[in-house]
């Protein structure tokens, strides 16, 4: 089987995951939670084999490059970094209703990169702007940001339902962490993502200089992760003021996450340097 | 007294980390603007897009080159501002906590969230030696102080990571000013270099000014390299550096390969094909049946033999399109024959024999013409690249510390009861309540395994 055929598996392997999570939380049975664990680390097990083929396949196909050159690449990568930041957190914290909240999101990147006819999943040869060390570090580092910011929506979401039931009433919130809980793990998320995602805009502020002569240009990928470093930015500070814990910070997360997405599909549809992710490559 | 009440309430403006919050969520709710309207466009693209009123009010607002706008760098400003009125505000308290190793105040760790108690029939002169080694492997120094229960160990460590927030503070200033060094003292410009010319000055983008290098550069190859799919996988140019005229220094630069010298980067950035200088052409007879090969220079005229009149090449067309048909990069001549009016003749360089569908008294063909590449070069100098690049490793250096690491104090108080021994763990952490949670836990369970065995309370 080759990466692609291993990758599809892994998608439903994810699905599989997402739906015992929710099954887990929703009917509260411990079983199919503990189960989708095992299923998780299988899924991830298959993710990295999967890159680690493709990476082979293309030394074959004469090209050699790591596979994160373009949207099917790096949604795939997306999806697995997503899942192992998740796991270490639910081996950390014990609360596997958080999964509920995070695979499904690992489940739709593998899910579009696998199955949407916009997402070609050929191993293309790199083009000479993409020829470069920093390639590896920019991705990697962009991309775990991003799975720190997806699991920090996914806590704000669960801060946010559980904040309006005040009185306790619905039952499916009772397993819930605690609002501390989920807010200081969420600030946790924050700042993990926001180390990486500035590393990332370091790394691919370097490379810029090296491959175009300049290490900031106002393109839109590059401004649009600006605009999310600053929303994030924002939360890291609105943290330290009365009256924006809790509800705003989750409130400010969502739309953080928002603006990480638009910097990863939104930009596609601008004009910019940044076209190596852009569908239909 | 007025104008230092004044002066306090904008320094306190300037001080509070809600304008830093306001700032942060403005910057990147106008940062939008700038990626949905295209930047630095022709004015006449945007007086077609928008309409003379809009297109007015946007021009006004510099929406067309809006991160270069007053605006702009007046919010960056401020930003700037805030950040530096900050760290002046709350730096000289954290440098006196830094400075100064702090007291024993048993209230202090009383005061603190973080408690742990347990109880073990161990005696508590074990639990005590137990404790301090135990303590001095998590905090580093550790003293014994006398309370009127018992005694208690603490230490502290991590004093230093409260600069950890001023470093990445100093890497955002760094990172600003290294732009703006940049924009004062750097330059950004193109050139084309055909093969075999040399080059002594740079076009700055965006402008007319001519900047000399105070050296030359010439281009001696361009090649572009393609994969079998036929995408182009390198572009490649040797480029020699020549001082007063004498070469010191050969080098190809790559896409992401640029080639530095004396503080002036040259990137690859684009390529194309020249005018070829120097053609020849066949001048078949329709008459004879004779083919003549002549050499010719664009702008120069020919007597055309068997007296068919004279030609002359008047310019040269990169895509030219014939009756509406591209035929890609084409010559076009001017034939006057002996009698008769002059007629435009068409060279395709890709068709030698275009010119029979004529059907005149003469055929003219493009037997040989010597196509010459020119290398793009983006050509810049930044003096700030240094300064920002020390802003990206403090920013690094700075979030590790803020964010990962901590200021810890903790401490064991151990108490001698009548058949066992109370131990209290305290911990205080200026952040990061986890980190320190998990270590007291630690600390908890190891002294429960001391070599008798413990009691619950």
């Amino acid at each position: 089987m080759n990466s692609s055929g291993i990758l599809s598996v892994v998608t439903f392997v994810y699905g599989f995951t997402a739906f015992l999570y929710v099954v887990s939380w929703i009917f509260k049975k411990p079983e199919p939670g503990r189960l989708a664990t095992w299923v998780a680390v299988a899924g991830l097990m298959g993710n990295i084999t999967g890159i680690a083929l493709r990476w082979m396949e293309s030394y074959k196909l004469g090209y050699g490059h790591a596979p994160l050159s373009n949207l099917y690449e790096s949604l795939i990568f997306f999806s697995g970094t997503l899942t192992a930041v998740y796991l270490v957190i639910e081996h950390k914290f014990r609360n596997r209703i958080i999964g509920a909240f995070t695979m499904p999101i690992a489940f739709l990147a593998i899910a579009y990169a696998s199955l949407s006819p916009n997402v070609n999943d050929r191993i293309q040869p790199l083009l000479p702007a993409l020829k470069s060390n920093w390639l590896i570090a920019h991705v990697i580092t962009c991309f775990i940001g991003y799975s720190a910011f997806a699991i920090s929506f996914g806590l704000s979401f669960m801060y946010l339902l559980k904040d309006k039931d005040t009185e306790g009433r619905h039952s499916l919130l009772d397993k819930f962490p605690h609002l501390a809980v989920l807010d200081e793990l969420n600030h946790q998320m924050v700042m993990f993502g926001f180390l990486f995602l500035s590393v990332g805009i370091i790394t691919g502020s370097v490379w810029a200089n090296s491959a175009w002569g300049r290490y900031w240009g106002w393109d839109p990928k590059e401004t649009w992760s600006l605009i999310t470093w600053f929303i994030y930015a924002s939360i890291l500070h609105a943290r330290l003021t009365r009256g924006w814990h809790g509800k705003r910070i989750a409130y400010l997360s969502i739309s953080g996450f928002a603006a990480v997405l638009f910097t990863y599909f939104g930009v596609n549809l601008l004009p910019g340097l940044h076209s190596y992710g852009a569908m239909g490559q | 007294m007025a104008s230092r009440k004044l002066s306090s309430e904008i320094f306190d403006f300037f001080a509070s980390v809600r304008l830093t919050v306001a700032l942060l969520l403005t910057l990147a709710a106008t940062s939008v603007i700038g990626t949905v309207i295209p930047q630095n466009q022709d004015p006449a693209a945007y007086f077609h897009t928008f309409g003379l009123n809009l297109y007015r009010l946007l021009a006004t607002l510099d929406m067309f080159d809006m991160y270069h706008s007053w605006w702009f760098q007046l919010l960056l400003a401020l930003l700037t501002v805030n950040i530096i009125v900050c760290s002046m505000d709350r730096l000289p308290g954290v440098w006196k906590i830094i400075a100064v190793k702090p007291a024993f105040r048993l209230s202090r760790f009383h005061n603190s969230p973080h408690h742990q108690q347990i109880a073990v029939n161990t005696p508590c002169e074990r639990i005590q030696a137990d404790a301090l080694k135990l303590l001095s492997k998590n905090v580093g120094n550790v003293h014994t102080e006398k309370t009127p229960e018992g005694v208690c160990i603490w230490g502290e460590t991590g004093r230093w990571t409260r600069i950890g927030v001023y470093v990445v503070h100093l890497s955002v200033v760094l990172l600003l000013a290294g732009g703006l060094i940049g924009s004062f003292w750097g330059f950004d410009g193109t050139a084309n270099i055909a093969e075999g010319d040399t080059i002594s000055s740079v076009l700055l983008n965006g402008s007319t000014r001519q900047i000399p290098l105070g050296f030359q550069v010439r281009c001696d190859k361009f090649s572009v390299q393609h994969y079998d799919s036929g995408t182009p996988s390198e572009y490649r140019s040797t480029l020699t550096i020549l001082e007063q005229g004498k070469p010191v220094l050969t080098r190809d630069i790559l896409v992401n390969d640029p080639l530095r010298y004396r503080g002036i980067n040259f990137f690859q950035s684009s390529y194309g094909t020249l005018p070829p200088q120097h053609l020849t052409l066949t001048f078949t007879s329709r008459a004879s049946g004779m083919e003549y090969r002549k050499k010719i220079e664009p702008g120069q005229t020919l007597d055309i033999p068997e007296n068919l009149g004279t030609f002359i090449v008047t310019a040269f067309h990169q895509d030219y399109q014939y009756m509406g048909t591209p035929i890609g990069s084409a010559f076009t001549g001017m034939l006057t024959p002996p009698k008769g009016t002059p007629v435009e003749v068409v060279l395709p360089l890709r068709f030698p024999k275009f010119d029979k569908m004529r059907q005149g008294d003469v055929v003219i063909g493009i037997a040989e013409a010597e196509q010459r590449f020119y290398t793009g070069l983006q050509i810049t100098r930044d003096p700030g690249v240094w300064v920002v690049y020390t802003g990206f490793l403090l920013m690094i250096t700075g979030c590790i510390i803020a964010f990962f690491m901590s200021h810890q104090q903790m401490c064991i108080e151990i108490h001698p009861g009548e058949d066992s021994c109370d131990i209290l763990i305290h911990g205080v952490a200026n952040k990061n309540r986890f980190a320190i949670r998990k270590k007291m836990d630690g600390l908890a369970e190891r002294l429960l395994q001391s070599p008798t065995p413990p009691a619950h309370v």
